[in-house]
């Protein structure tokens, strides 16, 4: 199973330095933390605020190195043999405020991983300005952030995480960080039918965090719950649900019942 | 955008201040006291080789030199102060003393340092502007938002990357709200320098005259002081609004 992960984390411990600098003394927020991610997949994290979600990702994109353990991002081949890697990858990472460059056009916004990576404009151009038309974004490109909706300021910003994500040796691996949780409840659904439908085309690897439940038995093929502090594992559960999926899915008994047990789960580990 | 009609108070209330001291200034009839705008107007016209192609390119040339100084010398302690904690911890308690000095009473102090020469007149020129344009691209260059500067780097970015794409884009508005303060301090600079020390310039002119009793022609050169330092501003605000178009 491992073997095929996208990403994989390995015995991964984690905590924030304290003042006084002495790992002993850290709070650690995961510890000896595995789980696996499938090439393609769409998994969601779930867990209450402050439990570790964010420092997963930071994780990820190597903001933060875990202090135990490894991190891998096994290369994927369809036929041949899997490779490990450990190097970071290239990760698109959507957080959960747009986070444009105010002073950049959507273009120039959706261009800037590839321009960090030394592009030339002309090439970047040429890969971008297709993404454009296929998110629904066609004519926004000279627009700058404040002339934009708030949901069309997230489909730039998943448009810059699927260009920073772009890589040659697998499918693109993208974490999407409570991304619709500042859009009013119309525009959030109308964003995850988009969502689902960016990603049936493109078949990246989706990694979301979200505190939205419907949104994650929605979206997701699995779920991976947090539910102690530190984290040492995450309880698995597969979403039953067949694609292409409708809202009205969510009315289905089943996926109800799902729905209470998980918001049970979670409540219980709110600290009040 | 603003419409004409947006300052048709401000011109109305300019005017009718004009005319109370025209009026006034008729009444009391004494010019070398209180010289009225017509008679000010008047002598401007009258002096207007000796002002503008003498006095004011002298002033001017003032006003440029001592803020190129300053922003040159502001921007370098301002990256300083930002890239090193220790530099900011120690300069910045300085920078704030610095205006707790009465400037106007350390110019003398140039004088008799510079001479006569066009530096004594920058140094307090300097003196003014220095502290706001330095603050100010140092209070923008901190305001820069953490959590872009994390998104570029999941995106593989070095620090000159963060430097030139994020921290200098975001140190500009404030930058530009301090230039503007400075650029008009920067003309009463130039003309305190003058006052106390020059052989041309509009301060040095219009004291000149006052020793003259000849109140049109000390506020002549006043005029023309103010006139300068709104076209600053307008060439500030004007600057400021083709690099800053992303916020309009």
């Amino acid at each position: 199973m491992n073997s095929r992960a996208h990403l994989l984390f390995d015995q991964v411990s984690f905590g924030y330095p304290p003042f006084d600098k002495t790992n002993e003394l850290r709070q650690l927020v995961l510890h000896n933390l595995s789980f696996s991610v499938q090439p393609g997949q769409f998994v969601s994290l779930v867990g209450p605020s402050g439990s570790g979600k964010s420092t997963i990702f930071r994780l990820i994109t190597g903001i933060e190195k875990p202090l135990q353990g490894k991190i891998y991002f096994p290369v994927w081949f369809k036929d041949g043999p899997e490779i490990e890697t450990v190097h970071q990858p290239k990760v698109g990472y959507m957080p959960q405020q747009d986070l444009l460059l105010p002073w950049r056009t959507a273009l120039d916004n959706a261009l800037l991983p590839l321009e960090l990576r030394g592009v030339a404009r002309k090439e970047a151009l040429g890969q971008v300005q297709s993404l454009f038309d296929e998110c629904g974004l066609a004519g926004t490109e000279t627009l700058y952030p404040h002339q934009m909706s708030g949901g069309m300021r997230q489909r730039v910003s998943f448009l810059r995480a699927v260009v920073a994500s772009g890589t040659l040796t697998g499918p693109p691996l993208i974490l999407l960080d409570e991304p619709f949780s500042a859009l009013d409840a119309i525009t959030r659904i109308a964003m995850q039918e988009w969502l689902l439908e960016q990603w049936t085309k493109r078949k990246q690897t989706i990694l979301l965090i979200t505190h939205d439940v419907d949104e994650a038995l929605f979206l997701s093929d699995r779920i991976l719950v947090i539910e102690e502090q530190p984290v040492t594992q995450l309880t698995e559960i597969e979403v039953p649900l067949d694609r292409p999926r409708h809202l009205s899915d969510l009315e289905k008994r089943e996926i109800v019942q799902l729905k209470y047990a998980l918001l049970t789960k979670l409540k219980t580990k709110v600290k009040t | 955008m603003k419409k004409i009609g947006d300052y048709a108070g401000a011109v109305a209330f300019i005017l009718l201040l004009l005319a109370i001291w025209e009026g006034g200034a008729r009444v009391y009839d004494q010019s070398y006291l209180l010289p009225s705008p017509s008679q000010i107007l008047v002598r401007l016209w009258e002096l207007k080789e000796v002002l503008f192609f003498s006095h004011l390119p002298a002033t001017l040339s003032i006003v440029l030199t001592g803020l190129a100084i300053s922003i040159g010398a502001g921007g370098i302690l301002a990256l300083f102060m930002y890239y090193s904690p220790f530099a900011s911890k120690t300069f910045y308690p300085l920078l704030v003393a610095s205006q707790t000095i009465p400037i106007i009473a350390l110019a003398p102090l140039f004088v008799l340092w510079f001479g006569y020469s066009i530096w004594s007149k920058v140094a307090v020129t300097v003196l003014f502007t220095f502290f706001p344009i330095t603050v100010g691209l140092y209070d923008g260059l901190r305001s820069t938002d953490r959590r872009l500067t994390e998104l570029l780097q999941t995106m593989g970015a070095k620090k000159r990357h963060l430097f030139f794409k994020v921290a200098l884009p975001s140190s500009l508005p404030h930058f530009f709200s301090s230039l503007k303060v400075a650029v008009t301090l920067s003309v009463i600079g130039a003309a305190v320098g003058e006052w106390l020390g020059a052989q041309a310039g509009l301060g040095y002119f219009s004291r000149r005259m006052m020793t003259q009793f000849d109140g049109a022609a000390v506020f002549a050169p006043i005029v023309l002081l103010a006139v300068i330092a709104i076209v600053l501003f307008l060439i500030v605000k004007l600057i400021e609004s083709i690099v800053l178009k992303w916020r309009l």
